[in-house]
């Protein structure tokens, strides 16, 4: 116990003289944090769009009014389409609404087109434009009601619910997300490199003709990274709660003893990735490959599991950060939901049991 | 004049042959880029193509039954569960069985008849709100599609508005189109970046730069034989991406190869830059890999890559114009997909050539004062 006790002090000293693990534990977090809460949003508002009106009766004015108080567009009006072209290809706008000049003859005759050109470079913006503009299209339809045909909203008209997040706001879902990213971060990026280093230096060997047993070398990388980690959660708690507004409907324990288990793997897998690789650059550029960028891109914190092919939802099974988001989203969001948090919390326990017998295998005390 | 060159060739060989030699390093290097354009290609889509939703139907009517038909039908609405109590939709949305509830009420075929207006309650899982709403406006649509029908089949007016649109450089709004360009900037400067950090502070770690210093190298010229290696690196690695592009993703390339090359090394000049500005703070390889770390995740998030720049708050979008990777995506793009030549390419280029210039002397001062 003593010698884990001094093995602990001596990588707590390592991290706070290392001005960089402080800053990924405590900077990058808050960095991320206000960065995620404030700069990064999916909604789209204040479009930049060309609306040319190319016919002059009332009905295109009408129109194209319909398009200037929609919130979603910040509209500039012209009469000119080779104009609003121009503006397309210098990207002063991201779309182009065309009412062309036979458009009130044909609105009578019952068959009228209006034309979109979208800029499709960024393809989902381009599909949320389109989205607002058969809305703002479906605005000016519902107000105008064509004599003799009744109204022209549809006989079915579908109420949509969004539960746990009625307003809608990205930032409900990226803010929990992001505690993933940083709780990976600090997780396996960091201690990566801890034992590789002492490999790369020759330390390792000067801690095996020391009375240390190869557990108490795995318990003493262990505990201060954790507690960092920890650090790095209650950072991201408090702004999520106090800065965001996040609604929080579970409860403190079951997040935290989930957070705690998640963090366990995720160490686990550092540890593992160094002291198997024993090469800091290949052990930072593995921990990146197999543990930050998968969390980023396949756990289901932006881009639905579902959606994605059956041989990539294959890989991400394999992948802890998918049960940890699953987790966080439900107990931020939704509450404790124990069909939800059991199965993931025993997949997550079964990972760090495995890991951590991987990497103590790892450690053993041998020279190769 | 000569000599220097020579003195640079050498160093940029043994950069080289130190990167290379190692079976692992050369693995990590060249592998990874092509992975993860792979996968990201398939994933990074906000598309859906598999929504399961669960049903419960109080009307069981002929119209009720219709509308299903064309959720089932579309091949995007994969049905669950058939729920028989309104008390059933909590667990089912709450324990996460399906993304989608959609409740019928029992009057719905004889409100539709009677020329009354008909509900249908959709009730969507917002845990994650984007994939949340889309599946909503997909199930918007497909019932768009049920209310055109029936007015036809019932002798009512449509709407006379048909919205048809067009897509520029993009005409089917491929979201892979947008990603796999964006990642030949951003794949190559985070490994850009972390190399050229890493030799320096390599070196400094095991105590060879002292040794360097001490050769008939002068600071400048050490740096550049530094900037070289990777830049070929990163060039290598652009290649890769644009291969797996075209060659499997099949994205037609609008430009000229020449264009982008030429665009890509004053983007990797600023990289290189900044990668040793970075390793003449870091006195070790850890502090190197975490400094840089922390500049390409703001890098990433405040390009446009997942996000809109135009979403962001007005202050982080000035921000965005000392990113440059910014610059490197837009440029990836307009050259790629627009087919833009080095001309029209200025607005991106003139910045990343001011970041180079800035980087590399502010680099090469560090270099003569603080390390030698």
């Amino acid at each position: 116990m003593r010698r884990v006790g001094s093995l602990v002090r001596k990588e707590t000293r390592q991290i706070i003289r290392d001005p960089s693990s402080i800053a990924l534990g405590i900077v990058l977090p808050m960095l991320l944090i206000l960065l995620f809460g404030y700069g990064l949003s999916l909604d789209v508002m204040n479009v930049p769009l060309a609306v040319v009106v190319e016919d002059p009766s009332p009905a295109a004015t009408e129109l194209a009014a319909s398009f200037q108080l929609s919130p979603y567009f910040d509209v500039r009006l012209m009469t000119s389409m080779p104009q609003a072209q121009r503006l397309m290809l210098t990207r002063e706008v991201d779309g182009v609404v065309r009412i062309r000049p036979d458009f009130g003859r044909q609105l009578s005759i019952g068959d009228a087109e209006v034309q979109l050109l979208v800029h499709g470079v960024d393809a989902n913006h381009a599909r949320i434009i389109q989205t607002y503009a058969q809305g703002a299209l479906g605005q000016w339809a519902a107000k105008r009601t064509v004599p003799g045909h009744g109204i022209l909203s549809g006989p079915v008209t579908v109420q949509n619910r969004l539960w746990f997040n009625e307003a809608n706001e990205s930032r409900y879902f990226l803010v929990p997300g992001l505690i993933v990213l940083i709780m990976t971060l600090i997780g396996a990026f960091l201690t990566s490199l801890v034992v590789a280093r002492e490999w790369e230096r020759g330390t390792m060997e000067a801690l095996f003709v020391t009375p240390v047993r190869s557990d108490e070398i795995l318990l003493g990388k262990t505990l201060p990274y954790f507690v960092l980690g920890m650090i790095g959660l209650t950072l991201c708690l408090l702004a999520a709660k106090f800065l965001f507004q996040v609604p929080f409907r579970g409860s403190v324990a079951v997040l935290a003893g989930a957070s705690m288990l998640y963090l366990l793997v995720a160490l686990a897998i550092g540890l593992w990735i160094s002291s198997a690789v024993k090469s800091q650059f290949v052990a930072s550029q593995i921990a990146l490959l197999v543990t930050f960028l998968p969390a980023v891109m396949l756990s289901g914190f932006l881009f639905d599991l579902h959606s994605m092919p059956a041989m990539v939802r294959l890989i991400t099974y394999v992948l802890p950060a998918r049960y940890y988001v699953a987790l966080l989203q439900t107990i931020f969001l939704a509450g404790d939901v124990w069909a939800v948090i059991l199965p993931n919390v025993g997949v997550l326990a079964a990972m760090a049991v495995v890991l951590l017998f991987l990497t103590r295998r790892a450690i053993q005390k041998k020279l190769a | 004049m000569l000599d220097a060159l020579f003195r640079i060739l050498a160093l940029t060989r043994k950069e080289l042959l130190a990167i290379l030699k190692d079976p692992r390093s050369r693995f990590s290097l060249f592998i990874p880029p092509i992975l993860q354009c792979l996968i990201y290609g398939y994933v990074a889509t906000y598309d859906l193509t598999d929504v399961p939703y669960a049903v419960l139907d109080q009307d069981r009517s002929a119209a009720s039954v219709e509308l299903l038909a064309g959720l089932d039908g579309s091949g995007i609405f994969r049905r669950v569960a058939n729920l028989t109590r309104a008390a059933d939709i909590k667990s089912t949305i709450n324990e996460r069985r399906a993304l989608l509830v959609i409740q019928i009420d029992q009057d719905f075929e004889r409100r539709l008849v009677s020329g009354m207006q008909a509900n249908v309650q959709v009730i969507a899982d917002g845990r994650n709100s984007n994939t949340a709403a889309t599946a909503m406006g997909y199930v918007n649509s497909i019932v768009e599609t049920f209310n055109a029908g029936w007015r036809a089949e019932h002798g009512q007016a449509g709407v006379p508005v048909r919205l048809t649109t067009r897509a520029w450089y993009n005409p089917n709004l491929e979201t892979r189109w947008h990603m796999i360009p964006a990642l030949i900037g951003t794949l190559t400067l985070l490994q850009t970046l972390l190399l050229t950090a890493l030799s320096v502070a390599r070196e400094r770690e095991q105590g060879t730069f002292d040794q360097l210093l001490v050769t008939p190298f002068r600071p400048a010229e050490i740096m550049a034989g530094k900037a070289l290696p990777s830049m070929l690196v990163g060039i290598v690695q652009a290649t890769l991406v644009l291969l797996v592009a075209q060659l499997w993703f099949r994205i037609p390339f609008a430009g000229s190869f020449f264009t982008l090359y030429a665009g890509l090394t004053v983007f990797l000049l600023a990289a290189v830059g900044i990668g040793l500005l970075l390793s003449s703070v870091a006195a070790t390889m850890q502090q190197a890999m975490l400094f840089s770390f922390m500049l390409i995740m703001p890098f990433a998030l405040l390009s446009g890559l997942t996000t809109p720049i135009s979403s962001m708050p007005e202050v982080l979008q000035y921000l965005t114009l000392i990113n440059p990777l910014r610059y490197a995506i837009d440029m990836a793009h307009r050259v790629y997909l627009e087919g833009v030549g080095l001309r029209l390419l200025f607005p991106e280029l003139w910045p990343l050539a001011i970041m180079a210039a800035v980087t590399l002397s502010a680099a090469s001062w560090m270099f003569r004062h603080r390390l030698a």
